[in-house]
């Protein structure tokens, strides 16, 4: 029987669900023109939130419903900023919405779902959870790529997640059903401890391939990127800065809760199924930094670009990934962390620089944008540099310290990868910031920022909190280092 | 104060940038005159150096530090040597020229102009008094973003392609350094201070691999043989001011490089490999040389010419090896390494001077082809003085800077090996050559372009900018000892580490 302390440990996900049923209510019975109401209180919800999963974290790791529910520190830095970016995601998606007659009830409540999806993934004690963690995540994000429903593109990008992200979820489920087999049980602690000190079978690298797949899948890892990019393009843009922002997280905590939390990682020796997995990421890591930079240096859409940029920045995530030790997870976590504030301000600028009837989604729409607003075209600056990983900017720490867990693990070649697709990214991420500044705006065109004030200053914050945190990162990183106890 | 002059020198002209760019395009006179005032001051700033630093010692000195990563182990820490100090003051002096060169020539969006000259200013004083490798990376990556943004908007017609070609060919170079750093880092258990690195053990294979790491950044950023090709494109297409800062200050910083990194923490592979160094600084000095002889386009043949001038830096850097550990020569090593110095200052004063003549020209007749002049004394004999002394300084005239660096390296290299100083001398030949003749071909004989004819002379500001190169010129040529006595204490410690083996 759950009892009291149970729920108390679920507090944050037991009060947004809460929350969520009654925004849906609110939605329903509210009149057209008060239904603005619903945007505040979703923000407010989240930041709530935000503020329950912090002044209730416990000391130590704790664990709720006989361990299916871990609340530890990790899942904590997860929550807390996939809720953050979730608030700036509906700020920027206010005005989009609001412009395209998009359904507005539905996109926040079905967000808030996503979101508490996110929270149980990240908190996931055992295979049950994780899987229904993904399913709320990925049915919910269903409906959302979808929702734009008089548009050709949206519908099919929909299709094309629903019927991959199925065949990704079995997969997950089938490598889950081998495991449970070899190890006979479902908590992530137990397969741990039935695989090291004791002789495994052979049934259970097959699970671990299988599971691999749904991981790579989740992410958008080559090879099992090929969703990416026509979702981020079909889908309409305040949906798909979600998919590339806080679902990133959410991929992180799902890797890191099925590969180290139950099939062990390397802790003073080598230990259960590490050195098996590690391989298999490192694999992955170079084939996403290879397809995901090459290809997107061809991408004339500014929405696909960034799609293929993601999947190289997923290779990166990876790299870290394969240190298999608290420093390398730690370090995936804060790249993970400053890719996805980065990728939010990303998409928040085509987002802000967008309006009824008129996408800026091509590269070719940014053209002399330093002539017609120049602020707007140094955030942007930001944004591109950070994403190319030049110091100052937040991103570049991300990539020395994966670089730095590579190598630390042994692994040189790898960090000599990252180094060369670095290189090669860079030149994508240049082109943009040369149709703004070295390019005369089209004539015909009028690229201007929205209007909507919120949207301006959010982005304006986030896009300086890149150079700002490129100097104050400090703090940050030693939240993520505490996390995993370095 | 004095205990932060340096942070005080990086983030002046950083900080200062921000008013620059609120003033914003409607009020271009405000924009320039507060750059001034904060080039000014950073100047003002970096002569305080001067008291502060006591040259005899040649430690570092004046130096800050606090724990900027504690869970790294990473710090801000920032000290400076007397090479520091020449060349920081080199960066603050060239800088406020640039400001005054820019003045009235650039219109378009003169506030993000002079901003982006403030911040990478800061991020170069960044570069010469970092202390801890990775801050030492950061400024030295992030004076690329102010440079790439200058050559590309106010850059000539094929300026995107230059710019983008500089751009990714320096991150090139320097990411590969940036793993070598890493690895240094895990070797010192974890510290990313430069002194920390001189101490670590090393085996010879392991330095060789860190050598080409550090080879790949510095050598682009010299720009070394074979490495150099984004140079002439970047100087043709960058606006004056670009050319300037690129050419007297950021080449340094490749000659700088080496004499943190490489010099110090590998100095066996430095060794085993100095005569590929050296192998590619003749090539440098005397093939490019012959290139930079049949250029037409005057920005074109003084890009190669820096190339055959740096050319002598490195050659004086690794000479010092030779002499150091084969012919047990200390004294002459110290000589090539100061000359390498020397060499460093006066190019940065010649390079600007060359650059900022070619300018005024440009901004007349907005052609840089030498076909289209000739005769230009006749119609600016005032222009015309200042132009003919920065050639012959150029060409390595004796009384000018230019002779000093040079003379040092090559008199350094014959106690090494004649054959080295007979290849080295050679340079000063062609380069009397192709400068004395492009003098001739610009200046001289009569009018051929009917368009020279309506050129007028320079302007006060035009002549405050030239005379302030030529002071530097001409001081140096005529009165080193000021400059050796800086950099020489540090320049012996430097000798001294060469010695130390580490294998």
């Amino acid at each position: 029987m759950p009892g009291i302390n149970d729920i108390l440990i679920l507090l944050p996900e037991a009060y947004l669900t809460v929350a969520a049923c009654v925004l849906l209510m609110l939605d329903a019975f509210l009149k057209p023109g008060q239904k603005g109401a619903v945007h505040w209180l979703s923000v407010l919800v989240l930041l709530v939130g935000a503020y329950l999963v912090v002044s209730g974290q416990p000391d130590s790791s704790v664990t709720a419903f006989s361990g299916m529910f871990v609340r530890d520190g990790v899942a904590e830095v997860l929550k807390v900023f996939s809720l953050l970016l979730m608030a700036v995601i509906f700020i920027y998606a206010r005005p989009y919405l609001k412009e395209r007659a998009i359904p507005f009830g539905e996109f926040y409540t079905l967000s808030i779902f996503a979101t508490i999806g996110i929270m149980f993934l990240v908190a996931a004690g055992s295979l049950v959870t994780v899987y229904l963690g993904l399913e709320l995540l990925t049915l919910s994000s269903y409906a959302l790529v979808a929702l734009n429903r008089d548009s050709r593109l949206s519908s099919e990008a929909a299709i094309k997640y629903f019927v991959l992200g199925a065949l990704a979820s079995g997969m997950l489920l089938y490598g889950m059903s081998m495991v449970y087999g070899a190890t006979h049980t479902l908590d992530l602690h137990g397969i741990h401890a039935a695989i090291v000190g004791a002789e495994w079978h052979t049934l259970l690298l097959f699970g671990l391939v299988f599971m691999i797949v749904g991981i790579g899948f989740k992410l958008g890892a080559a090879p099992f990127h090929m969703w990416i990019p026509d979702v981020y393009q079909g889908s309409p843009t305040a949906v798909t800065i979600f998919i590339g922002s806080a679902q990133k997280l959410a991929a992180f905590g799902m890797a890191y809760r099925l590969l180290s939390t139950g099939m062990g990682d390397i802790a003073g020796g080598t230990t259960g199924l590490a050195p098996q997995w590690q391989l298999m990421v490192a694999v992955l890591a170079v084939l996403s930094l290879a397809i995901g930079n090459f290809v997107a240096l061809v991408q004339t859409n500014l929405k696909r670009l960034l799609a293929y940029s993601t999947i190289s920045h997923m290779g990166y995530l990876l790299v870290g990934l394969v240190n298999a030790g608290p420093e390398g997870y730690s370090a995936s976590m804060f790249y993970a962390v400053s890719y996805a504030l980065t990728s939010a301000a990303a998409f928040g600028m085509i987002l802000v620089l967008s309006r009824a009837g008129f996408e800026c989604e091509e590269i070719d729409d940014l053209k002399g944008l330093n002539q017609r607003s120049p602020w707007f075209a140094f955030m942007m600056l930001l944004v591109m540099f950070s994403l190319a990983g030049v110091p100052p900017l937040f991103g570049f720490f991300g990539k020395l310290l994966v670089l730095k867990a590579a190598m630390d693990a042994g692994y040189l070649w790898l960090a000599v990868a990252g180094a060369v697709a670095a290189i090669i990214g860079l030149y994508y991420y240049l082109r943009v910031v040369k149709v703004m500044y070295f390019d005369a705006p089209v004539e015909g065109t009028d690229v201007r920022a929205t209007s909507d004030v919120a949207s301006r200053w959010v982005l304006s914050l986030n896009a300086i909190a890149l150079l700002v945190l490129g100097f104050t990162w400090s703090p940050l990183f030693a939240w993520c280092q505490r996390a995993f106890g370095v | 104060m004095s205990n932060h002059l340096l942070s005080l020198l990086i983030w002046l002209p950083i900080v200062g940038a921000i008013p620059v760019l609120l003033a914003g395009s409607g009020r271009p006179g405000l924009a320039r005159w507060i750059s001034l005032l904060v080039a000014v001051a950073t100047f003002a700033a970096s002569l305080a150096l001067l008291p502060a630093y006591d040259a005899a010692t040649g430690t570092m000195q004046l130096s800050e530090s606090f724990s900027w990563i504690p869970s790294l182990g990473i710090n801000y820490s920032l000290a400076v040597d007397g090479i520091s100090v020449a060349l920081i003051i080199l960066t603050t002096f060239t800088q406020i020229l640039v400001i005054v060169g820019a003045w009235e020539v650039i219109q378009n969006k003169p506030h993000q102009y002079m901003a982006a000259m403030l911040v990478l200013e800061g991020c170069m004083v960044g570069v010469f008094c970092a202390t801890d490798a990775l801050l030492f990376y950061v400024f030295f990556e992030a004076m690329l973003i102010p440079m790439f943004v200058i050559i590309g908007i106010w850059g000539g017609p094929r300026r995107v392609y230059a710019t983008l070609k500089f751009f990714i060919y320096t991150f090139f170079g320097s990411i590969f350094m940036l793993i070598g750093l890493i690895y240094l880092y895990h070797k010192t258990g974890g510290s990313f201070a430069l002194a920390d690195m001189a101490k670590v053990h090393l085996t010879l294979t392991e330095q060789s691999w860190l050598f080409f790491a550090f080879l790949l950044g510095f050598a682009i950023k010299v720009p070394m043989v074979p490495v150099h090709t984004w140079l002439p494109d970047a100087h043709v297409e960058a606006p004056t001011g670009g050319s300037v800062v690129l050419a007297a200050v950021m080449l340094k910083i490749g000659g700088y490089g080496f004499l943190r990194f490489s010099l110090p923490i590998v100095p066996d592979a430095s060794e085993h490999f100095a005569w590929l160094i050296i192998a590619l600084s003749l090539i440098a000095v005397c093939y490019i040389g012959y290139v930079a002889l049949v250029q037409g386009d005057m920005k074109k043949l003084v890009a190669y010419s820096s190339i055959a001038h740096m050319g002598f830096v490195t050659l004086g850097i690794f000479i010092a090896f030779m002499l150091v550990r084969e012919a047990n020569n200390p004294d002459a090593a110290r000589l090539g390494m100061q000359g390498a110095m020397v060499q460093m200052i006066s190019h940065g004063f010649i390079s600007g001077a060359m650059f900022s003549c070619i300018g005024v020209l440009y901004d007349r007749l907005h052609s840089r082809q030498i076909k289209d002049y000739g005769g230009v004394i006749n119609v600016m004999p005032i222009f015309a003085p200042f132009y003919v002394l920065f050639a012959m300084a150029n060409s390595g005239l004796p009384g000018t800077s230019g002779f000093v660096g040079e003379f040092m390296v090559i008199l350094a290299a014959f106690s090494a090996n004649p054959w080295i100083a007979l290849f080295a001398a050679f340079t000063l030949i062609i380069g009397a050559a192709y400068t004395l003749w492009m003098v001739k071909r610009v200046l001289w004989g009569e009018i051929t372009n009917p368009h020279v004819k309506e050129l007028t002379d320079v302007n006060g500001r035009e002549i405050f900018m030239l005379s302030a190169f030529a002071a530097g010129v001409l001081v140096f040529g005529i009165w080193p000892e000021p400059l050796v006595h800086l950099m020489d204490a540090s320049v012996a410690r430097l000798v001294e580490q060469l010695a130390i083996t580490k294998v």
